[in-house]
């Protein structure tokens, strides 16, 4: 509860205003951002810089920040205390472990069964890890099997331009740019293989970058 | 703490500036009701103008220094607007943080009141400074474009609108009626007044295209309109405002609305060059800021220039 109260005000008061007035945002498809205080979703995005999370996040409004959770790094977000402490509580990630190792799949995705089955959306890369020069790399399948244990919670396609500029993979200086956000229409688990459905997103957040292309080219 | 000085014009010029918005918004909400026609556009972009009125007004009320954080506000938006449009190389990185680094020096040399400082800031030393640092990033693939791009931005974002910096130090005794917020309120609503009489005249009356091909909707009408309607609101508030003699106002008012204009258009010819139809989404209505400051652009220092040449102003630190 406390915790959840911190959470709140370090994102209206600090995250949100910080991204929208040094970097700022520019969505489209705004209609099809969930709605989250009606019911879990899953959303995905490209992943090229630490910023995509935040930028995220601050679409939404401060009220609908709890229900919010980004899938994280446990390697790379959890490994002291301090910084465990800090996404854990502060940001309210969920901590995914990156190793493979032999469990039921229901054991593997718990942590993130929980929140969603009680109703709360989360944020996840189905790249894996951050890509460069906002090339979009192979997905992997962990996202369809999360929509096929949860057959009836929508996944929306994101793709996010503009944070490989401000803060690229491997660099530490910040730069500001205005990011694009591009929301695409909601796609919910079809039955067919995890594999197919796993190119079906990338299709649908591929398709996004192409209407970014477009409109770069115009 | 340093604060400015209203005078009672100055005021009185705000207490109207005010008044007639929410006129014209009570008109729009109005003519809503009676015609059932849809003008929310309409509706909208008064309520971002009377935003903008609002956050002018309690930035100058405060003190000097929140007036000179928030007009470095407006640049630091505006070049950031500007460097998102255009494609960066990654090499670059650093040289933009020069960039950016420039609008805080820019505006201390101002708010020191070291004007002749300011006129080579950005044209010389910055010119220089950007230019070495992008060499030492040692990838000429794009250089020049990339460099001439930069400065480009930098002139108009930071130099060109620290104009309004330079009119904010302007001391009391070359303009006692309305003191340099007086010459503040006079360019800005002036500009602005340009934009919407030449919008309102070509729509009601406009004919001739006056440059199809970089903005369609400019004609010579609307063009005609805006000169001479912003020449006559020139001579009202130069009056009451500023120490223009009426021969002065006329040809200040005229020049203003002349190069209002091209300003506007030079961002089109910008916007048409990258393909877009508006710089960003942050005011609602009007687009981008750099939409909206477009004729500032050219008409802040003109202005400046203006007024300084015709009274001969001696800064503190020259």
């Amino acid at each position: 509860m406390f915790y959840n109260f911190l959470k709140y005000l370090l994102f209206v008061i600090f995250i949100k205003p910080f991204i929208y007035l040094v970097f700022g945002i520019n969505v489209s498809g705004v209609d099809n951002l969930p709605k989250v205080s009606k019911g879990a979703s899953i959303i995905v995005a490209n992943h090229n810089s630490h910023f995509d999370t935040l930028i995220l996040m601050s679409l939404f409004s401060g009220s609908q920040i709890l229900k919010i959770h980004p899938v994280a790094a446990a390697d790379y977000f959890c490994n002291t205390k301090l910084k465990t402490f800090i996404f854990t509580k502060l940001l309210g990630i969920i901590p995914l472990s990156r190793t493979v190792h032999k469990a039921s799949k229901e054991e593997i995705f718990k942590d993130i069964n929980e929140p969603l089955r009680a109703g709360e959306t989360i944020i996840i890369y189905p790249e894996g890890t951050r890509g460069e020069n906002s090339e979009l790399s192979k997905f992997k399948t962990g996202v369809a099997h999360i929509a096929k244990m949860n057959p009836d919670i929508p996944v929306i396609p994101c793709y996010i331009n503009g944070p490989d500029r401000i803060l690229p993979k491997g660099s530490l200086m910040w730069v500001p740019f205005i990011a694009d956000v591009y929301v695409g229409e909601p796609v919910l688990y079809d039955n067919t293989s995890t594999k197919e459905f796993t190119e079906r997103i990338q299709t649908a957040v591929q398709k996004l970058k192409e209407e970014h292309k477009r409109r770069e080219e115009l | 703490m340093e604060h400015f000085v209203f005078t009672p014009n100055v005021k009185i010029a705000i207490v109207i500036l005010y008044a007639f918005i929410f006129v014209i918004m009570a008109a729009i909400k109005a003519a809503q009701i009676i015609t059932k026609k849809d003008l929310d556009n309409i509706w909208i972009r008064m309520k971002s103008f009377l935003l903008i009125c609002l956050f002018f007004t309690a930035a100058f009320c405060f003190n000097k220094i929140v007036a000179f954080l928030f007009l470095m506000l407006i640049s630091y938006l505006c070049l950031k607007e500007f460097l998102s449009l255009i494609p960066t190389r990654k090499t670059d990185r650093k040289v933009l943080l020069w960039a950016y680094l420039s609008i805080p020096a820019s505006y201390y040399i101002i708010y020191i009141q070291w004007a002749t400082m300011f006129y080579l800031f950005i044209p010389l030393y910055m010119f220089i400074l950007i230019s070495v640092r992008m060499v030492m990033s040692s990838n000429t693939e794009g250089f020049l474009k990339n460099l001439a791009v930069i400065q480009y931005g930098l002139m108009s974002t930071v130099y060109a609108l620290g104009y309004l910096g330079m009119l904010a130090i302007v001391p009391m005794q070359y303009n006692p009626k309305g003191g340099c917020l007086g010459l503040l309120f006079y360019i800005l609503i002036l500009t602005v007044a340009n934009d919407f009489i030449q919008m309102f005249c070509g729509k009601a009356l406009g004919k001739h295209k006056i440059i199809p091909k970089v903005s369609p909707n400019k004609t010579w009408e609307g063009f005609i309109g805006g000169v001479a309607g912003t020449t006559v609101l020139s001579v009202v508030m130069a009056y009451f405002l500023t120490p223009f003699t009426i021969p002065q106002a006329i040809f200040g008012g005229a020049v203003l609305a002349v190069f209002g204009f091209f300003g506007d258009v030079t961002m089109s010819a910008i916007k048409r060059d990258l393909g877009v139809k508006d710089t960003s989404t942050l005011i609602p209505g009007h687009g981008g800021i750099l939409d909206r400051l477009d004729s500032l652009l050219f008409t802040a220092p003109l202005f400046f220039h203006y007024f300084a040449y015709l009274n001969t102003i001696v800064f503190v630190k020259g």
